[in-house]
């Protein structure tokens, strides 16, 4: 017979180190095409870090996303990062990228002025223009004020501040900016064969602010797929807690493929954090922090026993629905 | 300023290149000279090496070099102050751990090399269930116990304490007033990170000494600083570079193949790549953790949660590493994303005879949510109500003090559930879908 559930969870994960003080740091030079150069220590794992930090570079200085050079995860080239964990890099490395990037504004801004005979403060930079708000008749291509001044540069540093916890009592505000997030899922059982089919997943994420939303969503999809996994199929160690029989190939350890993966239901909201850059959190980790026990869950009550162990496997299914 | 860059779906950078298969990943990357590395791994999970002769394998043709314990500068590596693994290990802690390893003109070459490699090891009773590590007289996966002792302080990693507490209110005061008491216990296997990219190092060096590093780090600043370590080198004589990566999940946050193919390298002059195989990586990588958490909570009949008491066990595998902070981001938020006024956590760090358990996404809240959202459920069931009321009605507001002291602002949990309950086409009831994130004015 199949047989339907539901299942619910929620959960907070925090941004960056606990306790804070992790530091990352961006280096930006524009070059006389127009464009910039982004120097980083910051290493995209494919989740698109470099995507968004350049997206904030071009935003802040006014050129196109396209004209953005990273040149990035390399000790000789970029300055220091802290790592790419933790939920970090949009939120930390973002923060040295927008000072970076301000810093540089300015630097071109001041070269720009005598060339334009205004003031830097009136001067304002778009779609790669610097362009006099009083005098729309002054205006100089970002390329052409770059090749006609020294170097223009911009240093961003920032590290979420330190909040150790007291040392007598162990305790202390050491989060910073955590991100909230809930699952709802779906299963139907075979309760014949114990297989599990997971319908549908909807799931809500805090993002603060999300930078760049394809993205945002490309991180839900990857935590409910690997928190699919988990839910479901994936263990190392089969016959726990010994070593015995461990899974050497994908074909023996499974993870969710496109076959298994269900309709996901994402839904982005932005509670912005006041420290984050235009308010962004970090998504990466609380993506995979809430699918699992919403899927174990619908799993339960599908069957109508609890089983308190995951991955919740066929077999599983079928002992706790013998006993 | 071009405003509407931030929020806007731009196209990934570089995407097109990983779509069109012209991104280079550290194993697409040949170097002139090149030699490849294997390792031999330890067939027992506990043991002595008492003696290893290199001879046979070093003079097999094609064989480069071959390297053991004795060829590495300083042979311990991992974060700051907790780095406690060897990168070649004559006292054994996991099957698999790395013994020797050897650099040869190919990987086949080097794989018969291993099998000229011959070792003499004494066993010793291994341990493999924490449950069993914790236990008086249970064989010491380490000299100095089977637990992570913790100091005082969250941020003062070693001291006495068995476990890593935190507690707020007074749990007798919150049992006391219970209309029920609900138990549970949840456990979780240890999981891969299995990202598509296995781990890879082509280690090159220059002719003035200094090496440069094509890896696959999640941090190359800081695995360079750890490298250096081994290798005693100054920073600036090690370059890393990480260019291109496929897939982390946090599998990447510990060095892997670094050490030994810089230690090959520096030992040959020539360039040296290490790739694992999937079943090395499978085998023999770091991997999440598995965990067992025991929930006793005091409950009121109309769904308030008055006191919590938790208890978790992590298998950490047989090294401290990352394991530590694993335990504190657990042990932070494992009474959940609830305002519970009365609260005790006690989070265990065993080690066993398991290669060791690392970072993974998540760390430690994963598993935490895990446990802490069953147990949720449960009592929902217990008390037949609706787990999205019973979640809605915990849930923290802005103001709120967590059992770890942290004051909470911009809290979203309220509106979030809203939205999934829309999301997945559920109508909430007029009081649930009033409430909001706003500061509570009573007591909890």
């Amino acid at each position: 017979m199949k047989k339907r559930g539901i299942g619910i969870a929620a959960g907070m994960y925090g941004t960056a180190v606990m306790g804070g003080g992790d530091k990352s740091m961006a280096v930006i030079e524009l070059r006389p095409d127009g464009g910039a150069d982004l120097l980083l220590g910051s290493v995209d794992l494919g989740q698109g870090s470099t995507t968004v930090l350049a997206q904030m570079a071009a935003h802040e200085l006014g050129i196109p996303y396209d004209c953005i050079s990273v040149h990035a995860m390399d000790t000789a080239v970029g300055p220091f990062c802290a790592g790419t964990w933790g939920s970090r890099l949009t939120y930390v490395a973002g923060n040295a990228v927008v000072a970076a990037a301000r810093e540089a504004r300015q630097c071109l801004l001041e070269a720009a002025a005598p060339l334009l005979k205004a003031s830097a403060v009136e001067l304002d930079i778009s779609e790669g223009k610097i362009v006099s708000r009083g005098n729309p008749e002054a205006s100089m291509p970002v390329a052409e004020a770059v090749f006609k001044s020294p170097l223009i540069a911009g240093r961003g540093s920032y590290a979420p501040p330190m909040r150790l916890p007291d040392f007598t009592t162990g305790k202390g505000n050491c989060f910073h900016a955590l991100a909230w997030g809930a699952a709802i899922a779906e299963v139907e059982v075979d309760t014949e064969t114990g297989e599990v089919d997971l319908l549908r997943l909807a799931c809500a994420y805090d993002a603060g602010r999300a930078i760049n939303p394809m993205l945002v969503e490309g991180q839900i999809q990857g935590g409910a797929v690997m928190a699919q996994g988990q839910a479901m199929l994936e263990q190392l160690y089969p016959c726990y807690p010994t070593v015995d029989s461990q899974p050497q190939t994908f074909h023996d350890y499974i993870i969710p493929t496109a076959m298994d993966i269900p309709g996901i239901e994402c839904r982005i909201h932005e509670c912005p954090s006041p420290e984050g850059p235009y308010g962004a959190k970090g998504i990466g980790e609380i993506t995979a922090v809430v699918p699992h026990p919403a899927i174990a869950e619908a799993i339960c009550n599908a069957i109508g026993v609890r089983i308190d162990e995951i991955p919740i496997t066929p077999e599983k299914i079928l002992r706790a629905l013998q006993r | 300023m071009s405003p509407e860059l931030i929020g806007a779906r731009m196209k990934r950078y570089g995407g097109l290149d990983h779509a069109a298969g012209r991104t280079q990943f550290v194993d697409d990357l040949r170097a002139p000279g090149m030699l490849a590395a294997k390792v031999l791994r330890s067939p027992v999970a506990k043991g002595d090496l008492l003696h290893i002769d290199t001879s046979a394998a070093r003079g097999l043709p094609g064989v480069a070099a071959v390297i053991t314990a004795a060829d590495v500068p300083h042979n311990i590596y991992g974060p700051g102050r907790l780095a406690d693994q060897p990168v070649l290990a004559q006292a054994i802690r996991f099957r698999g751990e790395p013994l020797a390893a050897v650099a040869a003109i190919d990987e086949d070459t080097a794989r018969e090399a291993l099998e000229l490699i011959r070792i003499d090891i004494r066993e010793q009773p291994a341990v493999f269930d924490p449950l069993e590590a914790m236990a008086d007289g249970a064989p010491k996966v380490r000299p100095e116990g089977n637990l992570f002792l913790f100091g005082p302080h969250p941020f003062m990693y070693a001291g006495e304490k068995p476990c890593r507490e935190i507690c707020s209110g007074s749990l007798e005061q919150g049992f006391a007033s219970a209309d029920r008491i609900i138990e549970g216990e949840y456990r979780q296997a240890s999981v891969e990170h299995a990202a598509l990219e296995p781990q890879c190092c082509l280690a090159v060096p220059a002719p003035d000494g200094s090496l440069t590093v094509h890896t696959m780090s999640q941090h190359p600043w800081l695995h360079r600083m750890e490298l250096c370590a081994v290798l005693q080198m100054a920073p600036h004589r090690v370059r890393s570079v990480s260019t291109a990566v496929g897939g982390g999940f946090g599998g990447k946050s510990d060095m892997h193949a670094d050490p030994v193919a810089a230690l090959l390298a520096l030992k040959t002059g020539r360039p040296v790549k290490w790739r694992w195989t999937r079943q090395e990586e499978l085998l023999y990588s770091t991997h999440r953790g598995a965990w067992r958490i025991r929930f006793r909570d005091a409950v009121t009949n109309d769904g308030r949660i008055l006191a919590r008491d938790v208890r978790s066990i992590r298998d950490g595998g047989a090294y401290a590493c990352y394991n530590y902070g694993c335990i504190e981001s657990h042990c932070s938020t494992v009474a959940g994303p609830y305002a519970i006024a009365n609260v005790r956590i006690q989070g265990y760090l065993v080690y066993t005879n398991k290669p060791p358990a690392m970072t993974m996404r998540g760390f430690g809240v994963n598993e935490a949510a895990y446990a802490c959202e069953s147990q949720m459920n449960r009592i929902a069931a217990e008390l037949g109500m609706d787990p999205l009321e019973l979640r809605l009605i915990n849930a923290y507001r802005n103001g709120d003090i967590m059992p770890n002291g942290h004051r909470l602002e911009s809290v979203a949990l309220v509106e979030v559930l809203q939205e999934t309950a829309r999301a997945a086409g559920i109508e909430l009831p007029a009081h649930l879908q009033a409430m909001s994130s706003q500061a509570r004015t009573g007591d909890l």
